[in-house]
């Protein structure tokens, strides 16, 4: 089982974007879970979101607590919540940045795996808007491999409809353009 | 069989009464049962249902407008939490009464104060004595299923009560996780249109929740019981006829690797999934531990309570409600009543567990059973502890 943590902010889509995962790797014949922190949300407050998938039937029902995956939707929030809180040993962090990895480790003094991609750069360039919540699941998918992009087709344009096909293409090049550390 | 799709529980609820042929709706939005309303209003203004949403501006109104609304003869849904719920108490007694299969669904929240949205029970174990049915789901899946059979057990001509099915809040409400809904042609099958007792119509005068003085009171509050504690059988027959139909079984105690257990434990929502997870991880470790899981909440299923604990030595009952003053918390107290006459009993504990969505996780369940692991059962335990308080 796959156990992802989500950092963003109220409003920037973390929670859109656990329902889109969940759908997707449903939709390819796994189990999933998505859910969000619970409990109010106040836009641009600092928010989390969950994420679980796996091949058997998932029981636990739990918080994530020791997550493999952390992915950061919002640089800013680095230094204001401790994003590798509780990481797994050989846990892996996808930061949505123009900095290259080695840059966010130093800053985190952080020793694991760190991926970055400049997601908002992304977004901003195919959908002309400032926002990555849809373009950092392509970079998620690159680095926990469990499912291929394709498997995002279907729930991102049941969601998205007209505007799916530049949500599509942002999460491509996030899945291309994204510098994973050693 | 059917295709699995990833679907909020919520909205899933909601796409499931959708399936019912519901004629009228009345469910004021409250977190963190609003998909549940949102979703059900949509199906109606969109079309997709043939039904009357009505709009209300209380859940004491919600209730009202679907005590009449059944009255008439009509298939009625709501859906409520928490305060909502609270609000609605002093009606739940009176649909009851007028023997009205109105179905409920509860998105379970903690009832102020402090003020809390997140889940627990402490809305629905005031309503226990409401005289209402009150069934118990512990995933998304079961929330589907049951809020379809909660119609044909509250229409069945030997029930004629209200069901409410409750729903964890958030930790199910709000989760995306993979469903399967009924076929529709199957669903129509097995819950035919509604066939009302008695209606009430303009051109055919009935009185329905009458007044009864000392003369007749007694005898409608006995018959009342009596049409409670006979909904289980009845409750039963159509849990066999689902798990036909649909391939899933739904018993009133499931137990989980209980058989030989030492040591159960008892939940009861949507912990149980969670627990089982303790319980394979004890097993592991050579510690001879079961689960029950009780889904039925009144009528009270005493004989499959007892068959479930008689081999036991220890039972430790969770609750996620406080009884304050009380003997522990509600559901501890209806298992040392369904378990005192019996001549082997295990020693039995109560964790008040989950409060105001405070998080269980497999840890804690493990703590719970290698806390009593220890304890001579001979000795009889008369108090309840808050797992995990700060003191």
């Amino acid at each position: 089982m796959i156990e992802v943590r989500w950092h963003g902010r109220g409003g920037q889509g973390a929670v859109t974007s656990v329902e889109l995962l969940a759908v997707a790797a449903i939709g390819a014949g796994k189990y999933a879970q998505g859910f969000p922190s619970f409990g109010p949300e106040r836009r641009g407050a600092p928010i989390a979101a969950f994420s679980r998938i796996d091949e058997k039937k998932i029981k636990v029902r739990s918080g994530i607590y020791e997550p493999d995956v952390v992915i950061v939707l919002d640089a800013s929030l680095i230094g204001l919540v401790n994003v590798i809180d509780g990481l797994k040993p050989g846990g892996k962090l996808i930061v949505n940045t123009p900095k290259t990895p080695e840059e966010i480790k130093k800053e985190l003094n952080f020793s694991g795996v760190v991926a970055t991609v400049d997601g908002t750069g992304i977004a901003r360039k195919e959908m002309g808007v400032p926002i990555a919540n849809t373009t950092m699941i392509g970079a998620l998918l690159k680095v926990i491999g469990v499912m291929g992009l394709d498997a995002m087709k279907e729930a991102v344009e049941h969601r998205f409809g007209r505007i799916a096909q530049k949500n599509l293409t942002a999460m491509k090049r996030a899945y291309e353009e994204i510098k994973i550390s050693n | 069989m059917a295709k699995r799709v990833g679907m909020e529980v919520a909205v899933a609820v909601a796409e499931a009464v959708g399936q019912c042929d519901i004629d009228m709706a009345a469910v004021y939005p409250i977190t963190p049962q609003s998909h549940i309303a949102e979703h059900l209003s949509d199906l109606v203004a969109d079309g997709k249902i043939d039904a009357e949403f009505v709009t209300v501006e209380s859940e004491h109104s919600a209730m009202s407008a679907v005590i009449g609304a059944s009255g008439t003869g009509a298939r009625v849904y709501t859906a409520t939490s928490s305060q909502g719920l609270m609000l609605m108490h002093e009606l739940l007694p009176i649909a009851s009464g007028m023997r009205l299969p109105i179905v409920m669904g509860i998105a379970n929240r903690a009832v102020s104060g402090p003020l809390n949205i997140l889940n627990d029970h402490s809305d629905i174990m005031p309503q226990r004595d409401s005289g209402w049915i009150s069934l118990f789901v512990e995933n998304g899946q079961e929330a589907i299923d049951l809020s379809i059979q909660a119609f044909k057990i509250a229409e069945h001509k030997d029930v004629l009560l209200p069901v409410c099915v409750n729903i964890d809040g958030f930790q199910l409400t709000h989760m995306v996780e993979p469903l399967e809904f009924p076929d529709q042609e199957l669903v129509n099958k097995f819950l035919p249109p509604r066939v009302p007792y008695a209606t009430l119509h303009p051109s055919k005068p009935v009185t329905m929740g009458a007044f009864a003085m000392s003369d007749y009171f007694t005898e409608m509050m006995k018959a009342k019981d009596e049409a409670l504690k006979n909904s289980k059988k009845v409750i039963i027959d159509i849990w066999d006829e689902w798990a036909r139909m649909f391939g899933r079984a739904y018993k009133p105690v499931e137990t989980y690797k209980a058989e030989d257990a030492e040591i159960l434990m008892l939940t009861m929502g949507s912990m149980g999934e969670t627990a089982e997870v303790a319980i394979d991880a004890l097993r592991a470790k050579g510690v001879s531990a079961g689960l029950i899981k009780l889904r039925l909440w009144r009528p009270f299923p005493f004989e499959e309570i007892r068959a479930a604990a008689k081999n036991a030595k220890k039972l430790i009952v969770t609750d996620r409600a406080v009884s304050f003053g009380g003997p522990g918390g509600p559901v501890f107290s209806e298992i040392k009543s369904a378990l005192y006459h019996e001549a082997h009993r295990p020693a039995i504990y109560n964790y008040i567990i989950g409060l105001g969505g405070r998080d269980v996780t497999v840890k804690d369940f493990i703590g719970m059973v290698e806390k009593v692991i220890p304890y001579n059962a001979e000795k009889t335990v008369d108090t309840y502890e808050f797992w995990g308080v700060r003191e």
